[in-house]
């Protein structure tokens, strides 16, 4: 289906950064036209349900794995934006981990060809350095040149503190921020789980907190002497989020997104050595889970992100230290918020939607489309979701490639029902439209 | 008394009760080993398999032994000569043996959790745990247990013994499957356990352990030691490089001759083998009467019929050790 001329939304509540109110949406060309109780459909409009229902700006994920190039056995541009369109994203940022990496001008360029048609928007994250290697940095400048806003080594953390710092100095020139995965190599190299209690008794090699406590409290220190932004991925500890919100009091220019799964799930998960509950940073005890909610409660974080990891399922039969981490987050991250978080629903979409649209520059006040208000004018990028429906979640109905979920069969609360992506219903009553 | 489990892949399975019934049930086929014919027909019919991944040889020996001594049907699958150096994962791998029809497969394999996933994936087949990463070795512990009882002269009803009995595990606790089973299994039956290693050998948590003490001077519990069980240091596995060096690690936690003669009178004196005489043990200790790491290799093969006999075996035992 393409964008039809015009779309009415109809019935719903309009829930945006701007406030909540009863209104219709109409959309005409992709553009939002109208927001008012009570709109008329004239013949030949799309009209879309929105009875019972909260209509806001699409969401937006910092954090997503699509795997191609290189890994299309485990998801692809397509399979991974249809995903995400189905757990109502309308963007989502593409990490530079792939095969090639994004590291040069010539890659970007073939994600962005690859992802002309793809069912949400794809910004793509650059590496910080070539072939992710941690040695030079990667051409920065001709990457920003291209759109590119988001710059990190997802995967690794960048490791020497004298290039990092570099990095930061020169991207200050170039008004991009610098996403770092903290995890100190000498400390965490040959972990496979949050070290403590249940890594001990299982007797797996242990990935300690102060892994990634210590990269934090380094790029924090290089953030205030140099000034470059610094964003923080997947945030995990207890430890490292009291940095931040110190850091952030103080007002060092660094911000923070957490993934579903740490304010989820803890590391006795992993018990039975099942390793779809295998990730980085790894499941930690419920002292860091409740450290993690309380972040996203305080606005230390400022967004939920999903590190949606696909792999192929002979690659999690493996044992559990051989089995590569990652899970998939994009269908169950907007249910995940609202079961397991005790937050109003504005805010779990100020988490999910405009504030990660604002921190990578994909908002409206930076020339983007989304996480904008639902108002005249703006990009018809949307999702409706209904916060009080509950489903379980069925691995074999998702549109990924792959199947590591670690929530096969739990029952949740919150539903995205349709999403609009500028102007096209992506998402029509849960089932994806193409 | 609980049932014996399904599998047995930790010595967290198996309570105290449960434990005291393996010694029983060992007592009945350490008496069938010595006979001229060693052999009964306990488990005729049944086939079992070993499925080693990594390399063992006193291991893999023993649970063969104790197998055919009990009639049943072995295959011996090991990594380095089946399909799993073509490449084919785990999961086939345990597919195919189940396909062939098993009733038991004793799996040893580097990574830990292993033998728990394989149970996951089998039907009406029962799954030991031959050694997983650094987390368990039941069947040693069980061994180490029935070798104590042996000593201490307990007899069938010896578990009782093993209460306020003070065990000292020395050595490379961090990354060893041993000494988390022993752990368990002494402490379900009432023994107080005491660790001695440098703090860099020592697992990152011991929260939930049932441990009474840790140390990190040798020479201090000796006096107060009833049972030493020294560990090796893996140094395959990297454990070199949490001492600084060999000769700094046997000074302070090998057991010398000097130090054997700090232990009380009727001490004994365990390792679970292979042992590396001059670093954890010396030579002439390891030599001493009161070391039984011979009659433990011993013990192991009736261990291991008795576990055998418990997961697979029909009818009772007085006719399986006839």
């Amino acid at each position: 289906m393409s964008a039809p001329h015009e779309l009415v939304v109809r019935g719903g509540t309009v829930v945006d950064a701007t406030g909540e109110r009863r209104a219709d949406v109409r959309v005409v060309d992709g553009v939002v036209a109208e927001v008012a109780e009570g709109l008329d459909a004239p013949a030949g409009a799309t009209v879309l349900d929105a009875g019972g229902c909260v209509v806001a700006p699409g969401l937006v994920d910092l954090h997503t794995h699509l795997r191609e190039p290189g890994r299309e056995e485990a998801e692809t541009i397509e399979t991974g934006t249809r995903a995400a369109a189905l757990g109502g994203y309308t963007a989502v940022v593409a990490m530079p981990n792939t095969d090639p990496p994004l590291d040069s001008a010539e890659s970007v360029r073939n994600v962005h060809a690859l992802a002309a048609d793809a069912l949400a928007e794809v910004a793509v994250a650059g590496a910080i350095t070539v072939g992710r290697a941690g040695e030079r940095l990667a051409p920065m400048a001709e990457l920003a040149a291209l759109g590119v806003r988001l710059f990190t080594d997802d995967g690794d953390g960048v490791q020497s503190a004298g290039l990092m710092r570099r990095a930061l100095q020169y991207a200050t020139g170039l008004g991009v921020v610098l996403g770092q995965h903290c995890e100190d190599r000498s400390l965490a190299a040959g972990g496979t789980m949050h070290e403590g209690a249940w890594s001990s008794r299982l007797g797996l090699a242990g990935m300690p907190a102060e892994a990634e406590e210590v990269m934090v409290a380094r790029d924090i220190a290089l953030s205030r002497a140099t000034g470059g932004r610094v964003h923080f991925l997947h945030l995990s500890t207890a430890g490292s989020i009291d940095l931040v919100r110190r850091a952030r009091a103080e007002g060092v220019p660094v911000t923070a997104e957490v993934a579903p799964h740490h304010f989820t799930l803890t590391d006795g998960c992993t018990a039975g050595y099942d390793p779809v509950f295998k990730v980085n940073p790894p499941l930690r005890p419920q002292d860091d889970v409740d450290a993690v909610k309380a972040a996203l409660a305080d606005g230390t974080a400022d967004a939920i992100a999903t590190d949606h990891a696909p792999h192929a399922p002979e690659l999690k039969d493996l044992p559990f230290d051989q089995a590569p981490p990652g899970m998939l987050g994009l269908q169950t991250a907007f249910a995940l918020a609202v079961t397991e978080l005790d937050l109003p629903l504005a805010r779990l979409l100020a988490l999910l939607s405009w504030q990660p649209a604002a921190l990578v520059g994909l908002d409206p006040g930076h020339g983007g489309a989304q996480g904008g208000p639902v108002a005249p004018g703006a990009a018809a990028n949307l999702c409706v979701v209904d916060p009080t429906a509950t489903w379980t979640v069925d691995p074999t109905a998702f549109a990924s490639r792959s199947r590591n979920t670690p929530y096969a069969g739990r029952e949740l609360t919150g539903r995205v029902r349709h999403t609009v992506r500028a102007g096209e219903p992506v998402v029509v009553d849960a089932e994806a439209t193409r | 008394m609980s049932p014996f489990p399904t599998h047995l892949l930790s010595m967290d399975d198996l309570d105290a009760d449960t434990v005291a019934e393996v010694l029983r049930v060992t007592d009945s086929f350490a008496e069938v080993g010595r006979r001229a014919n060693p052999k009964v027909p306990a488990l005729r019919g049944r086939t079992v398999a070993t499925l080693f991944f990594e390399d063992s040889t006193r291991t893999r020996m023993s649970f063969e032994t104790a197998a055919k001594r009990m009639s049943a049907d072995v295959l011996s699958f090991s990594a380095g000569s089946s399909s799993v150096k073509k490449g084919e994962s785990l999961r086939d791998t345990i597919e195919t043996i189940q396909a062939i029809g098993m009733d038991a497969v004793i799996i040893r394999h580097s990574s830990s959790g292993v033998p728990a996933r394989v149970a996951g994936w089998v039907d009406n087949c029962a799954v030991v745990n031959a050694g997983d990463g650094w987390h368990q070795h039941p069947t040693q512990a069980l061994l180490d247990l029935y070798t104590v009882r042996q000593s201490l002269g307990g007899g069938p009803e010896g578990t009782g013994r093993f209460r306020g009995l003070r065990v000292t595990i020395v050595g490379d606790i961090r990354h060893s499957r041993v000494a988390r089973s022993q752990i368990t299994a002494y402490a379900a039956l009432g023994a107080e356990v005491t660790l001695v290693a440098p703090a860099t050998l020592l697992p990152p948590s011991l929260e939930g352990w049932p441990v009474a003490r840790v140390s990190h001077d040798l020479d201090a519990v000796l006096g107060s030691t009833d049972v030493i069980s020294l560990l090796r240091l893996q140094a395959e596995r990297g454990s070199g490089e949490y001492v600084p060096t060999m000769r700094e690690y046997s000074a302070g936690y090998a057991l010398t001759a000097r130090r054997a003669l700090q232990l009380p009178p009727e001490a004994i004196i365990l390792h679970p083998g292979p042992m590396v005489r001059g670093v954890e043990i010396a030579s002439e200790v390891a030599e001493l009467p009161s070391a039984r790491i011979t009659d433990q290799v011993g013990n192991g093969v009736a261990v291991r019929m008795a576990v055998l006999f418990l997961l697979l075996g029909r009818g009772p035992l007085d006719e399986a050790a006839a």
